[in-house]
């Protein structure tokens, strides 16, 4: 079940290491670039350097985002439901000492310290592109290991069936968990996610620490957060605290908040739009044109068949 | 009201009106519209749509409760500045957004309730700003001009539900948007009612009186 397939990219091609690294360079130098006075208010993350071997086997040959966009433009609603909410508030947020609790239908129960998660697996660097709801995409360099190292290292029993995320609840640290007027809250938090187990160790899954070549921001997550790139943005949890494996499909907090926008599965699909706007199509930030969406964010080839025989008009 | 007043208050709104567009202009300039600079500006210009037309609709109620006379002077001028703020809107749409895409703008107009409800909205709003002119009041005679802009109501309430369906879970400004236009409302149907109660109390008591002329007429000698 485990075994790693080096999958086939049609629809993107595959990028050569040496040009990518080439035009990481030439995005350090845009970064630095727009770091000057005047050239926009958002700073990139001060962080520190992150070291990992680049997996172009798992990498579009996209240019990356502009690091500045992707650390400045960000839905989080633990910091507040505005773009601009996330980097402002990052702050706020100790992603040090952190523990994640992995648990439950397994044979193996551990608390991990992150930093020993960051020991025990190799890191690799993997671009992906990240397709949000809204209906606008990026392409991030990310750095982490599957998930499924992991889960393996734990041992599921032979009832789990679902794998639970839950994000942290502390509205010390995330100021949006506090409840605002009237008692009104955005979300029922924690924030919690799900995936299926085979959506959960199939190879894309990624679990990341670090993107850009650092650290993971806070603002993009920290201090770990899952990537599944074949899925709407909201599924990828971030800040995780605990992942269990469960018999039960796990009842997330955009399914509670909105059942009939925000199923479950939330497979990237032009072909079922939103109930308020269409995911026909969407904005690659950086883009002037919208351009068409592709089915599963462009990884059919890799996971189309963890769906065959679904209604995924109904299984939305 | 002075002449001098009522320009100071003009140059206010003028002022007040331009500047989110100067600003809008003064970020696209320094290139700091952030990571989706289409978005930014379409929401800028909705947000100022929306917040200017509630002015323009605050006018009258700031005369009904503190008997004021200077806000109506404003009203065309914040109807107009309203206006073209979600022509603004609309043309982003149009040539940003989906780039003159007519059939996909077709079909997100009939099959997006949100678009639907900001067309309607605008739609309501042209032929106010088409009759805004005093040339216009006279053509059409005081009394089809003023029911005619009743048509600012349905605007006013397309560009609320506009706002609150496009608004994704979590996002509290629609409300306090739709709370004002209920305020505003509320104070125009209240002075309504009271003014309609007068009239029928006149209506009755004049009645009273011409019966009275009558039965007097009748009775005397
Ligand atoms: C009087 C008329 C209108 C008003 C007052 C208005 C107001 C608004 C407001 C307040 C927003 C949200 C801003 C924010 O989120 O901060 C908005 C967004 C938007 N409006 Fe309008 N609008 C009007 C008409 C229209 C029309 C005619 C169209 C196009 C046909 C339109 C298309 C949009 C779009 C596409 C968005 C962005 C939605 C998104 O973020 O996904 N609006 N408008």
């Amino acid at each position: 079940m485990l075994i790693r397939r080096a999958p086939r990219f049609t629809a993107r091609e595959i990028t050569d290491p040496e040009l990518y690294l080439s035009r990481r360079e030439l995005m350090a130098g845009a970064a630095a670039l727009a770091l000057m006075p005047g050239a926009g208010e958002a700073a990139a993350p001060k962080s520190e350097p992150l070291a990992a071997k680049h997996n172009p086997a798992f990498s579009l040959s996209e240019p990356a985002t502009k690091i500045d966009h992707a650390t400045t433009y960000n839905n989080f609603y633990e910091f507040g439901v505005n773009k601009d909410d996330p980097s402002r508030l990052a702050h706020t947020l100790k992603p040090r000492p952190w523990s994640v609790q992995v648990d439950g239908h397994v044979h193996k129960p551990k608390t991990f310290d992150v930093d020993e998660l960051i020991k025990l697996f190799p890191l690799e660097e993997r671009v992906y592109s990240l397709r949000c709801v809204e209906a606008w995409s990026m392409v991030i360099p990310w750095i982490g290991f599957p998930l499924a190292s992991l889960l393996k290292r734990v041992e599921p029993t032979r009832q789990a069936k679902f794998v639970e995320f839950t994000a942290l609840l502390d509205p010390n640290q995330f100021p949006a968990q506090k409840p605002g007027f009237f008692g009104f809250s955005s979300l029922d938090w924690p924030y919690v996610e799900g995936l299926r187990l085979d959506e959960a160790l199939h190879p894309l899954t990624l679990l990341a620490v670090g993107m850009y070549g650092q650290v993971l921001p806070n603002q993009n997550g920290a201090p770990v957060r899952v990537v599944i790139p074949w899925k709407y943005g909201f599924k990828s949890a971030k800040s995780i605290v605990r992942i269990r494996l469960v018999a039960e499909q796990p009842k997330t907090a955009w399914e509670k908040a909105a059942p009939q926008e925000y199923g479950f599965y939330s497979n990237v699909n032009p072909a079922v739009s939103h109930p308020r706007w269409s995911q026909a199509d969407e904005r690659r930030i950086g883009e002037f044109r919208r351009r068409p969406t592709l089915p599963f964010n462009g990884y059919a080839d890799q996971v189309a068949s963890l769906y065959s025989g679904m209604d995924l008009k109904k299984f939305y | 009201m002075t002449r001098r007043t009522r320009i100071t208050l003009k140059v206010v709104v003028w002022a007040g009106c331009l500047a989110p567009l100067l600003l809008l202009g003064y970020r696209a300039w320094t290139d700091d519209l952030g990571a989706n600079p289409i978005s930014f500006v379409t929401n800028t210009l909705g947000d100022w749509t929306l917040r200017i037309l509630l002015a323009s609709l605050a006018m009258t109620p700031l005369r009904i409760v503190f008997g004021l006379s200077w806000p109506i002077t404003l009203r065309r001028l914040l109807g107009l500045f309203a206006f073209a703020y979600v022509c603004l809107h609309f043309s982003v749409w149009i040539v940003l957004d989906f780039f003159f895409d007519w059939p996909r703008m077709w079909a997100d107009i009939v099959k997006r309730p949100y678009i639907t409800l900001g067309m309607l909205a605008l739609l309501s709003l042209t032929p106010l700003a088409a009759t805004s002119t005093t040339g216009m009041i006279r053509r059409l005679g005081a009394r089809t001009w003023t029911r005619l802009h009743r048509l600012v109501y349905i605007a006013g309430a397309c560009a609320v539900l506009h706002y609150l369906w496009l608004a994704k879970v979590g996002v509290t400004d629609p409300y306090w948007y739709a709370g004002a236009l209920l305020v505003l409302l509320g104070i125009r149907a209240g002075d309504w009612s009271r003014r309609a109660i007068r009239r029928r109390t006149a209506a009755v008591a004049a009645s009273a009186t011409s019966a009275r002329l009558i039965d007097r007429k009748r009775f005397s000698p």
